[in-house]
């Protein structure tokens, strides 16, 4: 039962308790309609203290489209938290007015104190360069519509892997699936961290390589997730620009891929797809973000107790 | 050959490997103005070859915790009127609170007062440990000065 609890990372929940939200966003984009009162008379406050389209707006438009209102900030400087106000006594206050929050926040780890100083359901949409759990469900929900499921994939995963939160994130979820194996592509600075490749990778016994040629991976791959380096995870300006622009997908080489590789990106891209690709069927990354939007509002609904 | 009295009451840590006995009473912050405490360094061990001891009267609780991520394989001797009233093997603890401190600059605990600062073994041979919040994997083995968190600087 998902009902109170907070949904942090992605093991959080059991892969049985994902397929209950899966099931519950392909019922919620078979029929809208139904769920436009779901949430009516409940309250999510959303405490964006980094910037955000898509999370954001994903998780405003989920809870207006169930019959919810939002209340929130999406910069710290409009808040008390511009006066020094921790994230503990921040969460408490707003845990007198709302029923469930969404936090993003520079620092890893924020939400995790956030929902250890109170009982209303806190979703992490995001802390630094750590985890970003529904994305993660994002990702999967649009794996799962056009593979039928998580078994015996391999995935790519390419761009910055150290800082990328939303590849962290998919790792851990996917490690718990049958028969899937990764291939990491990114230049050496920007490697995954230790934690992914130890506690996950390896102590799962879960078959990876980690590679520094894109064209190389490409024609064995089922999925090709890529990333942006983002320039607000670098403490030095000079190692950004060293290796932005290492790996950009273009024409050419989806030509080298399988005919159905999908493509996905967490958006926003800079460069690292370049927009001659959106055409190609394989490119998932738009249908990615509104299939956001539904699981975001299945998990509203369970974290609420909404039948 | 240098000899100590023995304490009538207090605490004797045993089989400190040799070189670590200074970073354990630091850590252990007592009060030396008041505490009888007696190091010795480099004592010939038949079981070690080398260690160090430690001997603090009238003190009869220490952070055990601290110990054995500082020195896992020391023996702790409470004593009771000359007598080892109980002798406590150290383990590497499961689960630490306020005793690591985070190095990550990303993590929250550089910028939340009053996150308590939570670790978990990861790796109990190396003495790794996992950063409750961001994940981060330290390293008990070896050099950690850095992380162990004084208690005098967490009463402050």
């Amino acid at each position: 039962m998902l009902r109170g609890r907070s949904f942090l990372e992605p093991m959080d929940f059991s892969t049985e308790e994902l397929e209950e939200l899966f099931l519950l966003a392909d019922q919620i984009i078979e029929n809208p309609e139904h769920y436009t009162k779901a949430c009516e008379g409940k309250l999510l406050a959303t405490l964006f203290y980094e910037p955000s389209t898509r999370t954001r707006f994903s998780f405003e438009a989920a809870m207006l489209r169930l019959g919810g209102q939002v209340i929130g900030f999406s910069e710290p400087s409009s808040s008390s938290v511009a006066k020094g106000e921790s994230i503990s006594d921040t969460i408490r206050t707003v845990a007198c007015y709302a029923d469930m929050a969404v936090m993003r926040h520079p620092k890893e780890g924020a939400p995790k104190v956030a929902a250890a100083s109170t009982t209303m359901p806190v979703v992490n949409a995001g802390d630094g360069g750590h985890q970003h759990p529904t994305q993660t469900l994002t990702d999967l929900l649009t794996i799962r519509k056009e593979k039928g499921g998580f078994d015996n994939l391999v995935v790519g995963l390419c761009g910055d892997l150290k800082f990328g939160r939303t590849v962290h994130s998919l790792i851990k979820a996917l490690s718990r699936y049958q028969n899937v194996s990764f291939i990491m592509i990114s230049p050496e600075e920007l490697k995954i961290p230790e934690y992914v490749r130890k506690e996950i990778l390896c102590r799962n016994k879960i078959p990876f390589e980690e590679v520094e040629n894109m064209q190389e991976a490409l024609p064995k791959l089922d999925v090709l997730y890529m990333t942006r380096v983002q320039r607000e995870r670098f403490f030095n300006e000079e190692d950004y620009v060293r290796l932005k622009d290492r790996y950009i997908l273009d024409g050419a080489k989806m030509k080298l891929a399988k005919q159905d590789m999908m493509v996905l990106h967490p958006l926003p891209r800079v460069n690292e797809i370049a927009t001659e690709v959106d055409s190609d069927p394989r490119a998932l990354y738009f249908k990615q973000a509104k299939y956001g939007m539904y699981i975001r509002m299945a998990l509203i609904m369970g974290l609420l107790g909404i039948e | 050959m240098v000899v100590i009295d023995s304490i009538k009451t207090g605490i004797v840590i045993d089989h400190i490997t040799a070189g670590l006995g200074m970073k354990i009473l630091e850590y252990l912050d007592i009060d030396t103005t008041k505490d009888t405490v007696a190091l010795i360094m480099h004592a010939v061990s038949s079981k070690y070859g080398r260690k160090d001891v430690v001997k603090i009267e009238n003190v009869s609780d220490i952070d055990l915790a601290a110990l054995g991520i500082i020195d896992p394989k020391v023996t702790v001797n409470y004593i009771e009127d000359h007598i080892i009233r109980e002798k406590v093997n150290i383990t590497v603890p499961e689960r630490v609170v306020n005793i690591i401190k985070c190095n990550n600059p990303r993590c929250v605990t550089s910028v939340e007062q009053g996150a308590p600062q939570i670790f978990h073994l990861i790796d109990r041979e190396n003495r790794e440990y996992r950063c409750e919040y961001c994940d981060e994997i330290i390293s008990m083995k070896g050099g950690y000065s850095n992380e162990i968190i004084h208690k005098q600087w967490f009463d402050r």
